[in-house]
C-alpha cells in the first residue's frame, strides 16, 4: 500500500559494495516506506542478494561508498545482531543447518533479543512455547520441527517455512526475503506467500527479491526493481514484473550498453 | 599453571609400575607430557573408597576375588592392555577393586569417583562380566578440586549379545591427572556403546582398547575432549578386530581454547581374518585459539582386502556463516559463539548414559555459570 505521507524506514542512497576487492553493487538507490511492499528482479550476478547481505551485515561485504538510514540511524554502523533487534529480518535464500543447537531454543534466544530491544519482557520456556504454538499456523508448520536442531535435515519448503516463522516471531519493520521462493514447490510456495502476507501491514515493509513473476502473483508488489550490474535500472509498479515476464531482459543489455558503453558487450 | 615436577614422584610411579614413566621417545607418548602427573604427592590417596558407596541394582552381583583375577587377565591378554604403562601403574598401585557379574537386563549403575582434594596417587579397577544377553547402562563420574591423579582400569567382558552402554564424564581440575584405560572384549552380536567427555585436567590421558574376540559384533565409541588454559587431553583408542563381519563407528571430538593441547590417536586394526569389516571414524576439531594445539592421527592397519573402512579428520574455527545465521537473528556474537560452542559438544554429551543429565554435563565441562 502506497501512502506518501508513510514514514520513511529504509533510505538506501548511492550504496557501492565489494567482496573480496570485486566491486558488486555499484550506486544502488532505494526508499522504502511504511506499508510497501517492493520487489527487486534481475538475472542472477546483477547484485541482488548481495544487496540483501549488505543490509543484512554479512562480514563477508564490504560497503566502499553511500549511505543506508534506517528509520534515522545510519544502518552501516550497526553489528548484524543489532540491525536485526531494531526490526531488519533477512530472510535467507540458504537457511543455515546448525547440528545440535535445538530450534526451539534459537527461536526463544532470537524473539528475546528483539523483545528485549523493544522494552519487552523475557519470555520463560512456557510463555514462549505458547506463542510459538501460535505463530507456528502462520505458516501451517508441524510443530515437531521445533524439537530438532536448526534446519538440520528440513526439506527445501521446510527450511522456507521455518524463515517466515522466525519473521512472525521477529516482527520486523523491514524484512529482505532473498529468494524466498526458490526451490519451493507450489502447494509450498502459495503457504509461503500466505504467511508474508498475513505479516504485511500498514506499519512494515516488504522487500521481496526474486527471480520469478509466480512469487508476485501471490504476494502484490507496489514496486517493481529491475537491477543489473548492481544498480537499480528501472523501477515501475506490477505491471513491470509482467512486462518482464513477456519480454526477458535483453532490453536489460542495451540498456547498460548505453550506460557504460565501454564495460558491456552487446550480445 | 605449569606443574612443578617433584623428583620423588616419578621414581615412585616407576616403582610402581615396575617400569620407567614413558617419555617422548616412545610413540605413544611423543606429544604427553606427564609433568602434572609428577607433581602429584608421592603417596597413595587416602579417603573413603569411591566404590563402598555404589549401590547395586538388581540383576549385579559381586565376583569372588578368584573369578575376578581370572577376567581381569583374560581381558587383558585379548586387547593387549598388559604393556600399557596406566596399567601397570594402576596393577602395581594396590587399586581398590570392584569386581561385578551382569545377568539379564540389569538396572542402570552410576559410580561418582572424586579424588577431591586429597593429596596423592587414587587407584581404582572396575571389573565387569556381562554375561550372554546381558544388559547394563554405566556411567562413570570422575572428578577432583587438587593437584592429585587418579588411575583407573576398566575391564568389560561382553558375551554373547550383551549390550554395555559405557559413559565416562569426567570435568576436571587443571591441577590433577586421569589416567583411565578401559580393556572391553566383545563376543559376536555384542554391542557396546562407549560415550567420553573429558575437559579441564591438567593431564587426561583415555585408553579405550577394545577387541572383538571374533568379530560380528558393534562398537560404537563416542568421544569429546576439552581443552583451554594449559589443559593437555590425549586419547588413544584402539579397537581390533579378530573375526569377520565387524563393525565400528567411531566419532572423536575436540574443543581446544586457550593454549591448551589435545591428543588424539586412534588404531584399527583389520587382519585378513576380519573380512567384511565396516569401520568408520572421524576426528573432528573445532579450534578456538591460535595458541591452541592439536594433534590427530588415524592409525589403520587394514589386511582384509573386502572391508570398508573410512578415516576423515576436520580442523575448523566455528563456522562464520552459522555464526552470522545467528547475529542476523538478533543473537550477539558471544551468545551465538555459545549456542554453536554447545551446540557441537551436545551432539556427543546427548549419547551419555541417561543419567549423565541429571549433572548437566555441559555446565561441568564448559565450566560456565547456570
Amino acid at each position: 500500500m502506497i501512502r506518501p505521507d508513510a514514514p520513511l524506514l529504509l533510505d538506501i542512497c548511492d550504496l557501492h559494495a565489494s567482496v573480496e576487492d570485486q566491486p558488486i553493487l555499484k550506486g544502488v538507490n532505494l526508499s522504502i516506506r511504511a506499508g510497501e511492499i517492493h520487489a527487486v528482479m534481475g538475472r542472477n550476478g546483477s547484485g541482488k542478494s548481495t544487496l540483501s547481505k549488505v543490509l543484512a551485515g554479512h562480514p563477508a561485504y564490504t560497503v566502499t561508498a553511500g549511505s543506508v538510514n534506517y528509520r534515522g540511524a545510519d544502518l552501516l554502523e550497526l553489528d548484524p545482531e543489532q540491525r536485526a533487534r531494531i526490526g531488519l529480518f533477512l530472510g535467507f535464500q540458504y537457511p543455515v543447518e546448525i547440528p545440535g543447537v535445538s530450534n526451539l531454543e534459537f527461536l526463544r534466544v532470537a524473539t528475546n533479543s528483539r523483545r528485549a530491544e523493544r522494552g519487552d519482557e523475557e519470555l520463560d520456556t512456557f510463555a514462549f512455547e505458547d506463542l510459538v504454538h501460535e505463530r507456528l499456523k502462520v505458516v501451517q508448520m508441524d510443530p515437531a520441527f521445533l524439537g530438532r536442531s536448526v534446519n538440520e535435515g528440513f526439506s527445501g519448503g521446510e527450511k522456507k517455512r521455518n524463515e517466515i516463522l522466525q519473521m512472525a516471531l521477529l516482527e520486523p519493520l523491514v524484512a529482505i526475503l532473498d529468494e524466498t521462493d526458490s526451490g519451493l514447490d507450489i502447494d509450498a510456495l502459495r503457504i509461503v506467500a500466505d504467511g508474508v502476507n498475513q505479516l504485511a501491514g500498514p506499519e512494515n515493509a516488504t522487500l521481496l527479491i526474486t527471480h520469478y513473476q509466480r512469487l508476485l502473483d501471490l504476494i502484490t508488489p507496489d514496486y517493481v526493481h529491475v537491477m543489473a550490474a548492481g544498480r537499480i535500472l528501472r523501477t515501475g509498479g506490477k505491471e513491470l514484473a509482467l512486462e518482464l515476464e513477456r519480454t526477458g531482459y535483453d532490453w536489460v543489455d542495451l540498456e547498460l550498453a548505453r550506460l557504460e558503453p565501454e564495460t558491456v558487450e552487446v550480445a | 599453571m605449569p606443574a612443578v615436577a617433584l623428583p620423588a614422584t616419578a621414581e615412585w610411579l616407576a616403582a610402581l609400575a615396575g617400569s620407567p614413566l614413558p617419555g617422548r621417545r616412545h610413540e605413544d607418548w611423543r606429544f604427553t607430557d606427564l609433568a602434572p602427573l609428577q607433581s602429584v604427592a608421592p603417596e597413595p590417596w587416602t579417603g573413603p573408597d569411591p566404590f563402598a558407596l555404589a549401590a547395586l541394582p538388581d540383576g549385579i552381583t559381586r565376583l569372588e576375588p578368584s573369578e575376578a583375577q581370572q577376567l581381569r587377565s583374560q581381558v587383558l591378554q585379548a586387547t593387549g592392555s598388559s604393556a600399557a604403562w596406566p596399567v601397570q601403574l594402576n596393577q602395581g598401585a594396590s587399586p581398590r577393586c570392584l569386581a561385578l557379574r551382569v545377568s539379564g537386563a540389569a538396572g542402570p549403575l552410576q559410580l561418582s569417583i572424586d579424588a577431591g582434594t586429597a593429596p596423592g596417587l587414587l587407584a581404582l579397577q572396575l571389573l565387569l562380566i556381562l554375561e550372554d544377553g546381558a544388559s547394563l547402562e554405566l556411567l562413570q563420574h570422575h572428578s577432583s578440586n587438587a593437584a592429585n591423579a587418579t588411575s583407573q582400569l576398566t575391564v568389560a567382558q561382553l558375551g554373547h549379545g550383551a549390550r554395555l552402554h559405557l559413559g565416562v564424564l569426567a570435568p576436571g581440575d587443571c591441577r590433577a591427572s586421569l589416567l583411565s584405560h578401559l580393556a572391553i572384549s566383545q563376543a559376536p552380536a555384542s554391542a557396546l556403546q562407549l560415550t567420553t567427555a573429558v575437559g579441564g585436567w591438567a593431564l587426561s590421558r583415555l585408553e579405550p582398547r577394545i577387541c572383538q574376540v571374533a568379530g560380528a559384533a558393534h562398537t560404537r565409541l563416542r568421544a569429546l575432549q576439552l581443552v583451554d588454559g594449559q589443559d593437555l587431553a590425549d586419547t588413544h583408542s584402539h579397537v581390533r578386530f579378530e573375526g569377520p563381519d565387524g563393525e565400528l563407528d567411531q566419532l572423536h571430538k575436540v574443543v581446544a581454547d586457550g593454549a591448551g593441547r589435545s591428543v588424539f590417536n586412534g588404531a584399527v586394526q583389520v587382519p585378513r581374518k576380519a573380512q567384511q569389516t565396516n569401520a568408520a571414524q572421524l576426528s573432528r576439531t573445532l579450534l578456538l585459539s591460535d595458541r591452541a594445539r592439536v594433534d590427530t592421527k588415524p592409525e589403520l592397519e587394514i589386511v582384509a582386502d573386502d572391508v570398508k573402512c573410512a578415516h576423515g579428520a576436520t580442523v575448523s574455527r566455528l563456522q562464520q556463516n552459522e555464526l552470522f545465521y545467528l547475529q542476523s537473528r538478533g543473537i550477539g556474537a558471544d551468545q551465538a559463539s555459545k549456542l554453536l560452542l554447545r551446540g557441537y559438544c551436545e551432539e556427543v554429551l546427548r549419547e551419555l548414559p541417561a543419567a549423565a543429565a541429571a549433572l548437566n554435563p555441559l555446565q561441568l565441562l564448559l565450566r560456565e555459570r547456570p
